[in-house]
């Protein structure tokens, strides 16, 4: 992979961060250890992917975009899903109103006319071919704008992303004489553009990264321990995304149109149909921010021009299956990772979707509140979804900066990344007020080994002699009923009901609801497991407090060191692996 | 909440060297080498003390890789189905009556599949059926079957639409088993089948199993209870005639919704009646409801015999006991009766020999003359006799028969009176007879 590249000297490097979308791409840099998004020569900071040649001139980002309605065969679009692929295993849904994607020899291709003159002959590009160039107008105008050339990125890929893809990536920047310090995932990237937020303590979490795209949702459950991220279960989803929300709105001002116009269907024309979506995309972005949105097209289809409205509640009913179809992807992700969402401790919605308002309220109710959901109309501190990806980036570019290529190589080798982590969680046993054993979480589960953690815990009101036992624990949901009043009346009318047919579908949406009010209460509960280790603390301080540490080696061997808090001494034991 | 919570005092006697014991170790789970993302300040710390500025091979990357767990699947659907020509020769506006499953290849799941499989089965269809790649390879630019995948996706990726179409899935169907089929056994296998399809429709989870002829009463009570109580979310929609059209007037609409809905109770209706049908040919023919009828009727019969032969028993007993009474008392009234006469007997005899005993005492002393010469003057016989009658008064009838044996045969006067007054003596010697009292005998 490696031989590809082309390294930089660490002294004469100029950075930034990379998220190449399948829709939109994106450039930051770090300004005092602060990630920054770099807008280009239109003042974009999403700048979408894609390249329009138009009299041998080519343009990209959103100007390309606008040329879907005039140029639609000489632009390319949604072409980085295709990198590294076979013609065999690509989907070409997304480019039908654009260049065609071609098949040459199981290469992707694309024939765009990309010379002057009315009779040029029009280009097969390679689709690396077609990312080279694109990624040169991006890091082109990101150097523009820094003022000095940049040489090397950190850039974001999908966790599915395949040996092959990544290869071809490097390849395209490579081309486009970019180094590729580093490919980092995409939901990793968004964690660390929150987590490397100054202020931000480092604490251990679990956290489901929902990146909410144009053409694609992968939604990412990580373990978060000691600021290092495990991926612990992922879900791409190909059904579900912001062009899905654009058909919504599509169809539904195409058939406001055809209500005045019977006999024109701007569905049917390709040129319609491509005004259609472009207006419908930036209705939907105006519907992220207001109650209302106007949806306006001159010569929407046969000359006639078209004006509307939408409010924000008729749209959230239009595209309800899209977005519950969003939640159901999430906790599903959260089911393959064999957690609960009680167990989920943040959220951080990505990608351009995720400004969606009702997306996020949706999330919000099917976890706890303990869960911070960070999106921008859940959470004042949110940070700019569309631009996680580009902040992590360049985080993470601007911290390997100073590596040799070789020394970042070796260091983002599997055999350093690939560690054990525990099973259980290792915790103390505490008592409750009422002399209950209570676990204690000292290592939660899943964290990579070595580690090493300390918990502060009280000793008895009048201090003396305590007891450290160190054990296992996991956890498990606990549920109660609601009170079984309602139970018994729900179990009396649900025992007539083969006889009852007239059981319309109005009654049972009402029986629902009545259900919903009193759902039943659902918890997290600590279970203690087996006893690995108990040491003693002698006389214990009135008001004392015991410090209990950690220490699991990474062959799973555990120190543990305990002692009275500013005392003396104190004990520590191995427990062998 | 942890500052409510303390370390617990040391039990009474807990020892160890060092005031440390280690118990167990912790559960190792060689599943659990993951990958660390290799991203952030912390990690490049990690990174540090873990190189320790080795450096590592392309072998070593190799073994790591393949220790840790993957979390990534091919994205490669593994759900394969040859396509039947006569399927991709359908006509998308004929959706209604495809089979959404068998289009995206998903015939053996159906109401099983997972939301995951259907999206996956969808993207595989697509990659092959779009009408964009079949034109870039020079095949025919027919969309038409492509619309079907598009149609039967969008059905079942739609919770609403896919149980709509689920109601009406004829392949999913498991049809109640003939009576030729049971008579080959199989009884529990073929029903169970049956009612594992039907479940499908339930509301409530778990539904009960069917089971088998190891079942126990409750459970094969519970599963009946629970289907005759089935709270089945299964509609008709699917099925209606006419689809309200935006474009028709208002009262149309209606009535054409009116339609609809009527059409659709009715079928549920049906729905029901069906599934109440099922329960009773499969309980008429279930032998565990026969056998536990049995088993119940039995236990009663058991119960009432047992009473019944208790109650017997009773009654004999009283019976027998009443028998036995009775025979001990006649019994015992005829030993009294015999003993009563023996007595009388006896006491007549003892009278009579008492009588014949006095005849001898008498005879004696008459024998003896009275104990005098010559004619006894009548105050000595009254005397003799006098004495005689008072000893006969003062002794029982033994002491009478024994004087009398001493007696009899005695002819010779002094004899007889050295006998009486033996026993006078004996008498007055026991205090019996005073000494003035006697007269003669002495
Ligand atoms: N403010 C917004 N509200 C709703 N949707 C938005 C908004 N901004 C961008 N989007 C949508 O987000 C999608 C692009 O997301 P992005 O993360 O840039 O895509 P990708 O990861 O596919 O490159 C598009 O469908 C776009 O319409």
């Amino acid at each position: 992979m490696s031989d590809k590249k082309v390294a930089t000297s660490p002294d004469d490097r100029t950075v930034i961060g990379i998220t190449f979308g399948n829709s939109n791409s994106s450039v930051a840099h770090t300004v005092d250890d602060k990630a920054e998004v770099i807008a280009n020569e239109d003042g974009d900071r999403q700048i979408p992917t894609i390249l329009s040649y138009v009299d041998g001139e080519e343009y990209y980002g959103q100007q390309a975009k606008n040329f879907l309605v005039r140029n639609p065969k000489n632009t390319a679009a949604y072409f980085r899903d295709f990198l590294g692929k076979d013609f065999k295993s690509i989907d070409p849904t997304h480019n039908h109103a654009s260049a065609h994607p071609e098949d040459a020899n199981g290469a992707v291709t694309f024939t765009v006319k990309d010379k002057e003159g009315e009779d040029a002959e029009p280009s097969k590009l390679s689709v690396d071919e077609v990312a080279a160039r694109f990624f040169r107008r991006l890091v082109g105008s990101a150097s523009d704008y820094l003022g000095k050339k940049i040489t090397s990125a950190v850039i974001t890929v999908p966790t599915n992303f395949s040996d092959k893809q990544k290869s071809a990536l490097i390849a395209a920047a490579t081309a486009a004489d970019v180094e590729v310090l580093q490919l980092i995932s995409e939901p990793v990237a968004a964690a660390l553009a929150y987590d490397a937020r100054p202020d931000t303590e480092v604490k251990d979490k679990i956290v489901v990264v929902a990146d909410l795209g144009g053409t694609r949702s992968d939604v990412t459950v990580l373990a978060s321990r000691s600021g290092m991220y495990t991926v612990l279960a992922t879900a791409h989803d190909y059904e579900f995304h912001g062009a899905a929300l654009d058909k919504v709105l599509m169809d539904h001002f195409a058939k406001e149109f055809l209500k005045k116009n019977p006999k024109s269907d701007p569905r049917e024309n390709a040129r319609s149909l491509a005004k259609l979506k472009l207006e419908s995309e930036s209705t939907k972005k105006a519907l992220s921010i207001g109650a209302n949105a106007s949806f306006s097209v001159e010569s929407l289809a046969d000359g006639i021009d078209f004006a509307s409205t939408i409010n924000r509640l008729r749209y959230e009913m239009i595209a309800r299956g899209v977005f519950e179809g969003i939640t159901r992807l999430v906790s599903s992700v959260i089911k393959k990772a064999g957690l609960d969402v009680l167990d989920i401790d943040e959220v951080i919605l990505s990608g351009g979707t995720s400004h969606t308002p009702r997306i996020a309220s949706n999330l919000a109710a099917v976890f706890p509140e303990s869960t911070a959901i960070q999106s921008p109309s859940t959470s004042a501190t949110a940070v700019n979804p569309s631009e996680l990806q580009a902040r992590g980036a360049a985080l993470q570019a601007s911290l390997i900066e100073m590596y040799e290529a070789e020394d970042i190589d070796q260091s983002t080798h599997a055999a350093v990344t690939t560690v054990p982590h525990i099973t259980n969680a290792i915790g103390v046993v505490s008592r409750s007020p009422s002399g209950e054993d209570v676990f204690i979480p000292i290592v939660q589960p899943e964290t990579a080994v070595p580690t090493r953690r300390t918990v502060f815990v009280p000793a008895p009101k009048d201090g003396g002699d305590v007891l450290v036992r160190i054990v296992e624990g996991n956890t498990h949901i606990k549920v109660t009923q609601p009170a079984p009043k309602a139970a018994a009346a729900n179990g009396g009318s649900r025992a007539a009901k083969v006889e009852d047919a007239d059981d319309s579908d109005a009654d049972e949406s009402d029986s629902e609801e009545e259900e919903d009010d009193d759902e039943e209460k659902r918890e997290k509960v600590w279970k203690i497991g087996a006893t690995v280790a108990e040491a003693a603390i002698r006389g214990v301080k009135k008001g004392g407090k015991v410090e209990v540490t950690i220490n699991v080696n990474a062959d799973l061997s555990v120190i543990v060191t305990t002692r009275e808090v500013g005392g003396k001494g104190g004990v520590r034991g191995v427990i062998s692996a | 909440m942890i500052s409510t919570l303390t370390i617990p005092a040391l039990p009474e006697g807990w020892a160890a060297e060092k005031d440390f014991k280690p118990i167990g170790k912790i559960t190792k789970d060689h599943a659990t080498q993951r990958t660390i993302e290799p991203v952030g300040p912390h990690f490049l710390a990690h990174a540090r003390r873990a190189r320790h500025k080795r450096t590592f091979s392309e072998d070593d990357r190799i073994q790591a890789q393949e220790r840790a767990k993957k979390v990534e699947e091919n994205d490669e659907s593994d759900i394969s189905e040859p396509e039947d020509p006569m399927l991709l020769a359908r006509d998308a506006k004929d959706w209604k009556n495809q089979d959404h499953y068998k289009v995206l290849g998903l015939s053996k799941f159906r109401y099983k599949a997972t939301e995951e499989q259907i999206k996956r089965a969808h993207r595989k269809k697509v990659l092959r059926h779009h009408p964009d790649k079949r034109a870039a390879t020079g095949k025919t630019e027919d969309d038409s079957f492509f619309k079907c995948i598009q149609k039967a996706t969008e059905v079942l990726l739609d919770p609403v639409t896919r149980r709509q179409f689920d109601s009406v899935d004829e392949e999913a169907e498991v049809e109640p088993p003939t009576k030729k089929q049971l008579t080959k056994g199989n009884f529990y296998k073929l029903w169970g089948n049956v009612f594992k399809a039907e479940a499908r429709f339930s509301k409530t989870h778990p539904v009960p199993l069917f089971g088998d002829n190891k079942s126990s009463k409750e459970d094969v009570e519970a599963f009946y209870n629970f289907w005759y109580n089935f709270d089945s979310w299964r509609t008709f929609e699917y099925l209606d005639e006419d689809v309200p059209d935006d474009n028709e007037n208002r009262d149309q609409k209606r009535h054409t919704e009116r339609k609809n809905a009527n059409a659709r109770k009715k079928k549920k209706v049906e729905d029901n009646a069906r599934l109440r049908k099922l329960l009773d040919d499969c309980s008429a023919g279930d032998e565990r409801i026969k056998r536990f009828r049995q088993e119940a009727n039995a236990a009663k019969n058991k119960k009432r015999l047992e009473r019944e032969a208790a109650e017997k028993k009773a009654a004999d007993d009283a019976a027998a006991k009443k028998a036995a009474d009775e025979a001990a008392a006649k019994e015992a009234e005829e030993k009294a009766k015999v003993d009563r006469e023996a007595g009388k007997k006896a006491k007549e005899a003892a009278k009579t020999a008492v009588k014949k005993n006095k005849r001898v005492l008498r005879g004696s002393v008459k024998d003896a003359n009275y104990f005098v010469a010559g004619d006894a003057s009548a105050a000595t016989i009254d005397a003799v006799l006098g004495d005689v009658e008072l000893v006969q008064a003062k002794v029982d009838p033994e002491e009478i028969a024994a004087l009398a044996a001493k007696l009899n045969g005695l002819k010779v006067a002094d004899e007889i009176k050295a006998v009486w007054k033996e026993e006078v003596g004996r008498l007055v010697a026991a205090g019996k007879v005073k000494e003035a009292e006697i007269k003669a005998l002495n």
